[in-house]
């Protein structure tokens, strides 16, 4: 093996892009590992574990780009340094547009497009505050997708922002929808009287689509970030977006999305929905809906129970009857279930969730636990235990790929499915394996060829469990509109075809899955 | 949240490109900013600078006012040891901050061992290198001297200097006459051609010129300077335009008072050399930015100069410190048989230029050598319209017709550059990295950041310390 680098002294690229051309050199032939990253610490730390700090990156700084290949021969090594150098040429190419100026700065970028209100940022952590800072001075609006900020400098931004009268979406604000526009990992969905606030990304994405999907529409979608609902952040941007929406005479409907909020939190939350004169729905993934009812709103169990009560009560139907309609539904998956538990192996008993949404991974333990029985999981729910091992499943396993162990130095696993199809081929391959609990996640930022790249690894965890004469089934749901760049209806169809089990919400698949494996522990 | 949802939502986009390709693509107002790190500096240094911008802002108008308002005139020659301030027979000034004999790099070694043999004190190049390393030579920065090179930017005491003065501040400045393309001194080519040339210039040039000049009177080099910018010169990489003005100027004077064949070897030698008005844009542009320096709280720089190993940089408000980082290989266009590998780092006063906004910051101006910045015109636009960002002014006399006759950026904000992590774009020659060999290439470089990190970190410890 020979490993060959390059040091560009102040040279800048972004996470994403860096992140895509490390894995189009790892693909190159005859290259066992390839890493391109900006000279930071945790990036250096990085390197080290894989074996690619060279004495001349220890020297480098943030604004250093480091490139380094490690291959079977050194001309191959040459060939994908050099490859690496057009990759990174064409990114800038892709990314500059023909004849659009790219401004180097805030001012400049404002002098370029005169009125602009809103600010997406996803540049490092380490920046992302300043850089949020300075756009809330010049009076725009702020959705910072970048995760990695201090807590500190999110409640600095937020009060900051609370008492100018703006937003600050984020840190870790992965998608929202504004005015009908698409921001970060958004969805394509229609345009209506329903308004949400949301302290979970993914959550906003299924609610956002179940809306759609069942004929409602959005009129705005408030991201928040995860960590505003918690104690010290004290729920300011979840509270200023649930005013905004209150008076906004666009949104009929309010629908809140989020993980338990602290009670501090929620006490702020009541104090606006008890005398809101909207709808408001509810669902805080866990809480006890008694406690949640008490605030004055209509309670939901899952993300796909609130997006169907918020678009019954825009057209004025009772919560009753939505819950009716999903009780029928409840006992029709019974039945699937009992039909699909048949034809195990004895030692199959295991249910493993592989998600890339964290909110599906909570909302899926939240199901399970109905079971009363222990599972494992790398983010768990009350009660489940946390596994010693993410990266090994154990008994009934809960795993959300999104977390940091698994995003250190690689994209999302909505935009890179490696990693989850080898751990799809992994469980498969394991006796005590008898579900397969996944999601799909579409919309503008994730994998632009989903069931291509997630089929292959299913046909070989099918073959595996067939090689080994086991039977397996995969549950699966796909979040996303047929307005999506992707299409929903293709990729649900590519999915079925491979012989996946499939559901039209994370709710009703992890229902499926659970109603299996229940039966198979009798 | 104010009036949010019923305005058009325009999204400024910093950062995944892929985000702003959505919004276009559904139909939403984007615009995708190139966003960079900005450089390193102190949390409390970048908090003092912040807070003290007020007043950083103030004394960067005075100083910048002082260089835009500066009037720099030809008005003689003369031998360096004559009019140096500073120089003495055992001096050897050179391009960039203050460096000792073994850290030189190989083109400089090579500048300076021609000029010893130049100077008669040495006959090889072996007995050059032996007094040039024994501790005689005094060695200091052109810079520190009223002075500026191209290149290793080598002056040796019998050289002949050209004298300017800025009619505004009176002080003065000079700057040797420049040799031509090729194997010349400045490259740290030594061989014995180079260094007959030098010797004919002295001979010949020098007394020639003197005489005409004195016939002519001073000549305006800022009017000179705004002419060219007007004919396609930046005058750093192109001085064609500048160089044929002065010719127009100087020939009817010299034909006067040199003997036909001597004003016509003259006029031969200075027509072929198209930058043969590069060394008195820099001194032009030297005269204008030394009266600068010296303003209390001002972040604008004065000099920026390399000398082949470190990239050096001073203040108005820091006083006579140098902040130096290493010197970066520019991107460059090589001449055939020449490659990247032959390069040596970055060197020469002559980024004095890019200081007083000319050179780089001008590059819109000059189309004709848009090849080294990607090839287009809307490269050297772009590049000068990024450098308007870190600057303090825009010049008075100095404009550019492709940007409706804008004046050029002029005064770089140490502050700004640090802040939004842009920096001055240079024009620049490139030598061998070995002495001896000359020119190899022509191209641009950004300044390396160091320089201007440590700059502006001083700044604020100034300014933390006055409270």
């Amino acid at each position: 093996m020979v490993i060959k680098t390059a040091l560009s002294k102040g040279r800048y690229y972004d996470s994403v892009t860096l992140m895509s051309v490390a894995r189009q050199l790892s693909s190159s032939s005859g290259v066992s590992d390839a890493a391109a990253v900006m000279g930071t610490q945790s990036n250096k730390s990085i390197l080290k574990a894989s074996g690619l700090l060279v004495p001349l990156f220890e020297t480098a700084g943030d604004t250093d780009l480091l490139i380094a290949v490690k291959a079977g021969t050194e001309a191959l090594a040459a060939t994908a340094l050099a490859r690496a150098e057009d990759l990174l040429k064409a990114s800038k190419k892709v990314g500059a547009g023909s004849c659009e100026a790219r401004p180097r700065s805030l001012e400049a970028a404002l002098a370029a497009l005169p009125g602009a209100n809103m600010a997406v940022i996803s540049v490092a952590g380490a920046y992302a505050a300043g850089e949020a800072m300075k756009c809330l001075e010049k009076g725009l609006h702020v959705m910072l997708f970048s995760d990695n900020v201090p807590l500190e400098a999110e409640i600095e931004l937020k009060r900051f922002a609370a008492k100018k009268g703006l937003m600050v979406m984020g840190p870790d604000c992965g998608t929202a929808i504004i005015n009908g526009a698409p921001l970060a990992f958004a969805n394509v969905v229609s345009r209506g009287s329903i308004g949400i606030v949301s302290a979970a990304g993914t959550g906003l994405q299924e609610t956002s689509c179940a809306v759609s999907n069942a004929g409602g529409g959005i009129s705005q979608a408030i991201g928040t970030g995860g960590r505003d609902v918690k104690k010290e952040v004290g729920g300011i941007m979840f509270v200023e977006g649930l005013r905004a929406l209150l008076h906004d005479d666009a949104t009929k409907t309010v629908l809140l999305v989020s993980k338990p909020p602290h009670e501090s939190v929620l006490r702020r939350i009541g104090a606006e929905t008890r005398r809101a004169r909207k709808p408001v729905v509810a669902v805080f993934m866990g809480a006890d809906p008694k406690d949640v009812a008490r605030l004055g709103v209509v309670p939901a169990v899952t993300l796909e129970e609130a997006a169907l009560l918020a678009v019954g009560l825009s057209k004025g139907e009772k919560p009753e009857a939505v819950r009716e309609r999903l009780a029928l539904r409840s006992a029709e998956l019974e039945k699937a279930a009992a039909r699909e538990s048949r034809g195990f192996a004895p030692g199959q008993r295991y249910l493993r969730a592989l998600f890339s949404g964290g909110t599906f991974n909570a909302e899926a333990q939240v199901i399970f636990r109905a079971l009363g029985v222990k599972a494992w999981s790398n983010a768990p729910v009350a009660p489940f235990a946390e596994l010693p091992d993410s990266w090994k499943s154990r008994e009934h396993s809960f795993v959300d790929l999104g977390e940091d162990e698994f995003t250190q130095g690689r994209p999302h696993p909505m935009i890179d499915f490696s990693v989850r199809n080898k751990r799809i081929v992994a469980e498969a391959e394991d006796p005590g394996t008898a579900v397969i609990l996944l999601d799909v996640v579409l919309g503008h930022g994730s994998n632009m060829a989903p069931a291509a790249d997630i089929v292959p690894a299913l046909e070989k965890a099918f073959a595996a469990a067939r090689k080994a004469k086991r039977r397996l089934a995969v549950v699966a749901s796909v979040t996303g509109t047929q307005g999506d760049p992707q299409g929903k209806a293709g990729v649900e169809a590519a999915l079925r075809k491979a012989g996946v089990l499939l559901q039209p919400s994370n709710a009703a698949a992890s229902s499926l899955a659970c109603g299996i494996v229940r039966r198979l522990s009798r | 949240m104010k009036d949010l949802f019923s305005k058009e939502l325009k999204v400024v986009n910093m950062g995944i490109a892929g985000f702003h390709e959505a919004l276009k693509s559904s139909g939403f107002a984007s615009v995708q900013m190139d966003w960079r790190p900005p450089l390193t500096l102190p949390p409390q240094d970048r908090q003092v600078l912040g807070r003290k911008r007020p007043l950083i802002e103030k004394a960067n108008k005075k100083a910048v006012d002082i260089l835009l308002n500066g009037k720099p005139f030809l008005i003689g020659l003369e031998k360096a040891l004559d009019v140096l301030p500073g120089m003495t027979k055992d001096s050897v000034f050179h391009a960039g901050p203050p460096i000792e004999w073994k850290r030189m790099c190989g083109p400089m070694r090579g500048a300076v061992m021609g000029a010893l043999i130049y100077e008669g004190r040495a006959k090889t190049p072996e007995e050059a290198e032996e007094l040039a390393s024994s501790g005689v030579i005094k060695y200091g920065p052109c810079h520190e001297h009223s002075a500026v090179g191209p290149m290793a930017g080598i002056i040796s005491p019998s050289m002949p200097v050209f004298v300017l003065e800025n009619k505004e501040s009176g002080n003065k400045a000079y700057g040797t006459m420049n040799e031509g393309l090729g194997k010349v001194l400045r490259y740290g080519a030594y061989a014995p051609e180079v260094i007959e040339r030098l010797k004919w210039m002295e001979a010949v040039l020098y007394p020639a010129l003197k005489k005409a000049l004195a016939k002519t009177g001073p000549i305006d080099l800022k009017n000179i300077i705004a002419q060219a910018l007007n004919m396609g010169d930046e005058v750093h990489n192109r001085n064609r335009a500048a160089t044929s003005l002065l010719y127009r100027a100087l020939a009817p004077a010299l034909v006067r008072t040199s003997e036909p064949e001597i004003a016509a070897k003259v006029l031969e030698f200075v027509n072929s050399n198209d930058h043969f008005f590069l060394n008195l844009s820099m001194a032009a542009s030297k005269a204008v930015l030394d009266p600068a320096a010296g303003v209390k709280n001002s972040s604008l720089v004065t000099v920026m100069a390399r000398n082949g190993t470190d990239f050096g940089v001073r203040l108005s408000g820091t006083g006579d410190s140098w902040f130096t980082g290493p010197s970066p290989v520019p991107d460059a266009l090589f001449f055939p048989g020449f490659t990247k590998e032959d390069a040596n780092p970055d060197i020469g006063d002559s980024a004095i230029t890019e200081t007083g906004g000319l050179g780089g910051f001008a590059i819109a101006a000059s189309p004709a050598i848009v090849q080294f910045v990607g090839g287009s015109s809307k490269d050297a636009l772009d590049y000068t319209l990024q450098m308007y960002e870190i600057t303090a002014a825009e010049n008075g006399v100095y404009r550019i017709p492709s940007l409706d006759f804008r004046g050029t950026p002029t005064g770089i904000d140490c502050v700004k550059v640090v802040e939004k992590g842009i920096l001055p774009f240079i024009d620049t020659g490139v030598a061998h990295k070995k002495p001896g060999i000359g020119q190899v290439g022509a191209g641009v470089v950004s300044a390396p950041p160091e320089p201007f990190e440590k700059a502006a970190a001083a700044l604020a410890a100034k300014l933390r310390a006055a409270k």
